[in-house]
């Protein structure tokens, strides 16, 4: 069956459906990871937008249990082709049944390098998959111009607290859309790790006497989290060591005054080289978020830039003057990626022992 | 970090001759380090003994030494350009061993030198096994069960408490050199023995066979703060068990998840980091298919013929990046030159699929086996780029130029599924025609997995080629299933063989329906950002990205395709030299080409890179799209030359000699004419197609004859038949691919071989100089000994020589380069072949001459005049040194091939001696080729009877310095005789000790046999010298280079040798 994508700058792919058939309207964005697909399917962040995947060949090692949570996020999917078989010992089905179980629309055998040449271009933009032969590019480009990605992290959060047993520090884990492997990333360094839902307050957590507290990654723009960036204020106040990924970062810097803005096509792949200001190391770090910090908001008596990203120089992590506090852009817990910055799940846990000694 | 000041003066090793295992990716790599080194000022002393390489150019290094690669050598240009570093990781194994031994001998420290780019801890590390090993243990990386061993009875002890089959692997050789998998106690001994003796350090390493499991590479960079990334991954779709330089290759690999990529990518950066690599460095691994359990294979810390690889599929320039790193930059420091926005401290993302085939040489060498083994036999490779994989290994496939151009070009179809089951056993150069057979077969996925052990994935990608090509044939050709076979690149005259059409009606058809390649940029980011590199491949059924440019005149300069025997990396170096020269006269540049480790497909050469198949509808699809003003064909060997027709259909001009008049040098008939018009004599001849023709014409001229196909390259099929038996025997192997042009037999004339290339303007020709051969005719140019000045021949015939080149370059209309070869008898001068195109030994006369000969000839096509160029006309002023080119051959890697020289060439590369005196030129040039002598002083005579009267003389001289002949009843008889002292041997199939034990004993020095002419060569001599050659003794089959050999080592001292900066001739 054919399916078409179209663009709010009016731009139109053809090409055929995967997946499910049904109409969606979303935001477009385009990941260049080579590998890892299923991780990008299952990554909560993607919550309110459809993928491009730069990568040409998709869905060649099946569908594996790399799942980052317990279902697909992304509101469609686009790629050049998927492979006719998949071939893994560990796969247990194809991307194309996964898509449809999934109910996820998507089109492939369209120019996927074309489509991004357009988003880099002109910006990450909305847009529409259908099966509908009949588009009317002009009665749906207004529609595009109008969806906004909204509240997606009440969407993906956890309902209830979960608890993932553990002999070493508790880690408070707020879940605004958390990927599994910032959990397992903690609990397999010996970390019990409670998972809470995102709109916990701060008391709640407090009471708890957590050894540190995780914030998550998570899909939207974070401004809009008002509520959430309220309670993390809350929690920067005490002495209680804190870590925090992509969105968990950009609400920690508003919730001390600075400013996050919207890249013009974000940084979603794994080959950002971020460098560490502390000893000018590179890593290539896994990278998906379409918001920033913006440095230059930043108070010099709150925080100070640990991490920038070697490219374009924006902000990639903060650190806390006087306080037991980072925070990253980027994405240590990896999946998919490198896992060259793993070594701050480390550090984390080193913050937290050194709390407790004192 | 910033650079390191006090780094002024760098010597850089080169790899030294092009042998099957070390090639041209060295000299794109030295190429791109060097002018990396010269941008940050540094001062670059060259030592590189293949003077056909674009590095030993004085545009490139500094200084420039054309120089044996030996220890002495390298002692003594230091002490003489007195330089702080020496940068060894440039030039493959050769170089990093010399780097070591320098090192090891403490010689470095003693002169004030450092290595920079890599510690000789770390090449200790990563390249003596014990201590690899060790190293991996250390930080728990994973290797299979192994043992290094320096003698047999360990080796038997440690296979047999393990299990065979054992891989073994000698330390310190090149493309795995001696190695091999052994199923039992007899190959284990045999291929022991054997590796030890060939490592440089007597250590073999046994190990766990983990044959069948998936081979990943990964091409790692990390400087001097730490900072590590990878560059490309890549699976070979061969499993282990297959060397990597024979395997087809895939990057970025296909068939792993994120979970396998990352473990293993980890992997890499934590043994780089724990080698404490500066550069670039290669990890091999095996993993398990069906767990992941993996083992790391191999580290190779430098540049290696998988990092060209990877540079080219990614367009990240290792070479460049890691000259930086030797310098003291970090990677965030240094800038990507593709994007010119980001970093090189990233890692490249691909958006399409990239294809390598290893070119293999057992059309050169028919005798051979054609099994792939861990020993490595290609001697190039070919690469493409597609968005599908399908359309990668299509476009692959027909780059090769071996006469295949889709999954059907070999037929299996006689063969029953049983048999083709068990052909499915060997693994061999034809193993994906053979499951494309299997497919059509319908054996299913599983049992040709069971067979190959080659992952489904890439299975049902050739099924899927199958199922494409099955379709055009029930079913008519509409315009969807047109699409999807071209977006398959199924190119069109397979399609048209296919559905019964013409080629004609498919390109129509195709262009009715628009459907036309579009191109896409390689810009190492999966286009995030925007990148200025002009750097191409084709897909169909996409958009295209190449922008329009007309504001300059616009040339097409044909590569030359892989590097085979024939036609090596010479050519390369005159399409660059083309290139640059066209530029510089304000041309907008093209190269097209598909073979990833040369320089002409750094993408910073030309204006614009087509990384392209040279076919002409390949080469069709960029004329349509860039319309240019002309094409230059005589620089890319005979690939470039074969698309000169079509280019003329096309209308595009081609610049120089026109096609009429190529022609005209080719066709028999038109040539007579010329010659005759000129009053050239040439050996008498005709043309036929038939055996019976070929014994007529042959019997006419009387025996012996040259037999040869017209239009080829390097003497291919070219024999010497000494009577009816060998014509039908020769016509028949010619015939046995059909032959579009006929067949020359000509009357063999032995006398002196002499060989000139020319520049012509139409009116004018320049000789830059005369050259001689030391094998009299009857053995290829190209395996010949190369003398510059000829030394032998009188005035007279140098005069007669530049007179008949004159005629013959204005009478064909030459414009640019010719190549003649004459035969010289007296004073007699015939002409046995002319190719109006630039030649193998344009590289080598325009060094040693100091005429830049590409430039000069490209300025001709572009219709400058050599008196306007500030040159003579004519045959230039002789040097007053001597210049030799020696043939380099890799005959220890390809089994079963025959060894003795004749008139089909069979050498990989060549190197330089240059020198005062002739003697220390020859002496040089075979210390270059590796025959550094004497050793042991003991020698083996066999030859032929008529060779008998002048091996005496030999003998007597080897004698005279020592040497204890042994010899074969007749030689040893003769020699007896003429009063040489010579022990005469049982031949091999008599009772020991006999000649095989002698070879076997390991103490000789050098084996002279000169087998009789004709192909029933004795089966004696080809085990001896089989049995010498991969024992590591120097073997001689002509007595003219014997000759030669005794007189260099008579006259010559090893320590007193002269070096020469040819960057000042």
């Amino acid at each position: 069956m054919k399916a078409f994508l179209i663009l709010e700058d009016g731009t139109v792919f053809t090409g055929t459906s995967i997946g499910s058939t049904k109409d969606v309207i979303s935001e477009i964005v385009f990941n260049t990871s080579m590998t890892g697909y299923l991780e990008v399917l299952t990554d909560p962040s993607y919550a309110g937008q459809a993928v491009v995947m730069t990568y040409p060949l998709i869905g060649n090692y099946g569908i594996t249990p790399d799942m980052e949570s317990k279902k697909a996020w992304p509101d469609g999917y686009i790629v050049r082709e998927l492979s006719r078989i998949p071939s893994n010992f560990r796969s247990e089905g194809t991307i194309q049944d996964f898509l449809k179980e999934q109910d996820i629309p998507g089109i492939a055998g369209i120019d996927t390098r074309a489509l991004t040449k357009i988003l880099r271009e002109k910006g990450t933009m909305n847009g529409m998959i259908t099966t509908n032969e009949n588009y009317n590019v002009d009665e749906i480009v207004p529609k595009l111009k109008e969806y906004r990605v909204g509240d997606v992290v009440t969407v993906t959060t956890c309902l209830e607290k979960e608890v993932l047993p553990g002999d070493g520090p508790k880690v408070a884990l707020m879940d605004f859309g958390a990927k599994n492997n910032i959990a397992r990333s903690l609990n397999s360094r010996g970390c019990e790790v409670t998972i809470y839902p995102a709109h916990t307050s701060a008391e709640e957590i407090i009471e708890s006497h957590p050894d540190g507290i995780m914030l998550s990654n998570g899909p939207g723009d974070p401004e809009t989290n008002v509520s959430i960036i309220k309670e993390i204020k809350k929690l920067s106040e005490t002495d209680i060591p804190i870590f925090a990924i992509c969105l968990g970062h950009q609400l920690m810097a508003l919730a001390h005054g600075a400013k996050t803005y919207k890249l013009k096509y974000g940084h979603r792949g794994g080959n950002h080289p971020v460098k560490d200001l502390s000893n000018n190391r590179v890593y290539i770090s896994s990278q998906n978020h379409g918001y920033a910090v913006d440095a230059s908001t930043v108070d010099a008596d709150v925080a100070k830039e640990a991490f920038v990203n070697v490219n374009d120089g924006t902000n990639e992590g903060l650190a806390y003057i006087g306080k037991n506090i980072f925070t990253v852009q980027f994405h240590p817990e990896a999946c998919p990626g490198p896992q060259d910055s793993g070594y701050l799940f480390d550090r984390f846990i080193d913050m937290m022992n050194n709390r407790e000694e004192k | 970090m910033p650079r390191i000041k006090d780094i002024k003066k760098v010597l850089v090793i080169g790899s030294g001759p092009i042998v099957i295992g070390q090639a041209a990716e060295f000299d794109y790599a030295g190429t791109q380090a060097c002018r990396s080194l010269k941008e940050e000022g540094v001062e670059v002393v060259l030592l590189n003994s293949n003077p056909a390489t674009i590095m030993t150019d004085k545009d490139i290094a500094d200084r420039v030494y054309i120089e044996p690669l030996t220890v002495e050598v390298v002692e003594q240009l230091i002490k003489k350009e007195k330089p702080d570093s020496v940068l060894p990781t440039l030039g493959g194994q050769a170089a990093l061993n010399l780097a070591m031994e320098l090192e090891e001998a403490g010689f470095l420290k003693e002169n004030n030198v450092r290595l920079i780019g890599t510690t000789s801890e770390t090449i200790k590390k990563a390249e003596d096994r014990l201590e690899f090993k060790k190293t991996m243990e250390k930080i728990g990386e994973p290797c299979a069960a192994s043992l290094v061993v320096e003698n047999v009875e360990d080796g038997v002890q440690f296979a047999e408490s393990i299990g065979y089959p054992v891989v073994l692997r000698p330390a310190y050789t090149l493309g795995g050199s001696g190695g091999g998998i052994a199923h039992d106690r007899v190959q284990l001994v045999e291929i022991l023995e054997n590796g030890l003796r060939l490592s440089r350090v007597g250590q073999v390493l046994v190990e766990r066979c983990i044959a069948g499991w998936k081979e990943i590479e990964y091409e790692v960079m990390r400087d001097s703060n730490g900072n590590c990334i990878t560059v490309c991954n890549m699976e070979n779709i061969d499993p282990v068990g297959v060397h990597t330089g024979d395997s087809i290759v895939v990057a970025p690999s296909q068939t792993l998840g994120d979970k396998e990529y990352q473990m293993l990518r980890t992997s890499a950066l934590n043994i780089i980091s724990e080698l404490n690599i500066t550069g670039g460095c290669n990890v091999q691994y095996a993993l398990h298919p069906d767990t992941f359990e993996y083992c790391v294979i191999e580290v190779n810390p430098r540049v290696s013929r998988s990092s060209a690889l990877a540079s080219k599929a990614t367009g990240y320039p290792i070479a460049k990046v890691a000259a930086k790193i030797a310098l003291g930059y970090t990677l965030d420091e240094i800038k990507n030159a593709v994007t010119k926005k980001t970093y090189a401290s990233f890692e490249p993302m691909l958006d399409y699929c990239v294809v390598k085939i290893p070119r293999l040489p057992f059309d050169k060498f028919i005798s051979a086996k054609r099994t792939l083994t861990t020993q490595m036999k290609a001697t190039g490779e070919v690469m493409s780029i597609c968005d599908n994989f399908e359309g990668a290994l299509m476009k692959a496939i027909r780059s090769l130029e071996q006469h295949v151009d889709s999954l059907m070009s070999y037929d299996y179809s006689y063969l029953t599924g049983e048999e083709l089951l068990e052909v499915l056993k060997v693994v061999d150069d034809r193993r994906i025609w053979k499951i494309a057979e299997a497919i059509r077969q319908g054996i299913s996925y599983d049992e040709i997995h069971r067979v190959t052990k080659i992952d489904k994935w890439f299975i049902d990608k050739i099924a899927h080629l199958v199922e494409i090509e099955l379709q055009m044939k029930r079913s008519a050709l509409d315009e969807d299933l047109l699409r999807e076979a071209k977006r398959m690149e199924f190119p069109d005259n397979v399609i048209a063989e296919i559905t019964g059409h013409t080629e004609r009606e498919i390109h129509d058809m195709r262009h009715q329906y628009g459907i036309t390649a579009a191109y896409k940029m390689v810009d190492t980011c999966a286009a995030e950002f925007a990148a200025e590199t002009p750097y191409y491949y084709s897909v169909y059924g996409s958009e295209n990205e190449v922008t329009e440019t007309n504001d300059r005149k616009k040339v097409l300069v044909l590569g030359s395709g892989p590097i085979r025997i024939g036609q090596g990396i010479e050519f390369d170096f005159c399409s660059v030299h083309c290139t640059w020269a066209f530029a510089k006269e304000g041309y907008e540049t093209i190269i097209v080409n598909n073979n990833p480790e040369t320089v002409s497909t750094d993408f910073d050469i030309a204006d614009k890179l087509y990384f392209e198949p040279l076919t002409p509808e390949d080469v069709e699809s960029i004329v349509d799209l860039e319309k240019p003003d002309g094409a230059v064909v005589q620089f890319g060997g005979q690939t470039a030359i074969k698309l000169t027709e079509s280019l003329m259909k096309m209308g595009v001009p081609i610049l120089g000699t026109s096609a009429e008049n190529v022609d005209a040098a080719e066709d028999r008939e038109l040539f007579d004419e010329i010659l005759e018009k000129c009053e050239i004599p040439r050996p008498t001849g005709g043309t036929v197609f038939t055996a019976e023709e070929a014994k007529e014409v042959a019997n006419r001229l009387g025996y012996p004859v040259l037999v040869r196909p017209s239009y080829v390259l390097g003497g291919q099929g070219m024999q010497i038949a000494i009577d009816d038996h060998d014509v039908d025997e020769f016509i028949g192997i010619i015939n046995r691919i059909a032959q579009d042009h006929p067949i020359l037999v000509d009357k063999y004339l032995q006398g002196k071989e002499i060989e000139v290339d020319a520049v012509c303007d139409g009116e004018d020709i320049l000789i830059p100089g005369i050259m001689e051969h030391i094998e009299r005719a009857g053995i290829h140019s190209g395996d010949s000994i190369s003398v510059y000045p000829a030394k032998s021949i009188t005035e007279k015939t140098k005069k007669t020589i530049e007179e008949y080149t004159k005629r013959l370059a204005q009478s064909l209309h030459v414009i640019g380069l010719i190549n003649i070869q004459f035969i010289v008898c007296g004073e007699d001068v015939y002409v046995i072949e002319v190719n109006p195109r630039s030649s193998r030994t344009v590289p080598y006369i325009s060094k040693v001459t100091g005429i830049p000969i590409v430039p000069l000839a490209s300025k001709v096509i572009m219709g400058h005049k050599i008196k306007d160029l500030g040159y003579t006309p004519g045959l230039q002023p002789e040097a007053d040194y001597f210049a030799v080119k020696m043939p380099v051959f890799s005959f220890e890697k390809i089994r079963d091939a025959d060894i003795s020289l004749g008139p089909e060439m069979k050498s990989t590369g060549e190197c330089l001696g240059i020198a005062k005196t002739f003697d220390e030129a020859l002496y040089k040039a075979f210390l270059g080729a590796g025959i550094k002598l004497p050793k042991f002083k003991n020698m083996i005579m066999t030859v032929k009877d008529e060779d008998k009267e002048e091996a005496v003389e030999i003998g007597r001289r080897f004698a005279e310095i020592g040497y204890k002949i042994f010899a074969t009843a007749g030689t040893a008889e003769t020699l007896k005789n003429a009063g040489v002292k010579a022990i005469a041997v049982n031949k091999i199939e008599q009772e020991s000790p006999n000649l095989m034990d002698l070879i076997l004993g390991h103490k000789i020095d050098l084996v002279i046999d000169t087998p009789p002419q004709g192909v029933e060569h004795s089966k004696d001599g080809f085990v001896i010298r089989r049995s010498a050659i991969e024992t590591g003794v120097n073997v001689l089959t002509a007595i003219d280079t014997a000759k030669a050999l005794i007189t260099s080592l008579e006259n010559t001292d090893i320590k007193k040798l002269t070096l020469i900066d040819i960057a000042k001739l």
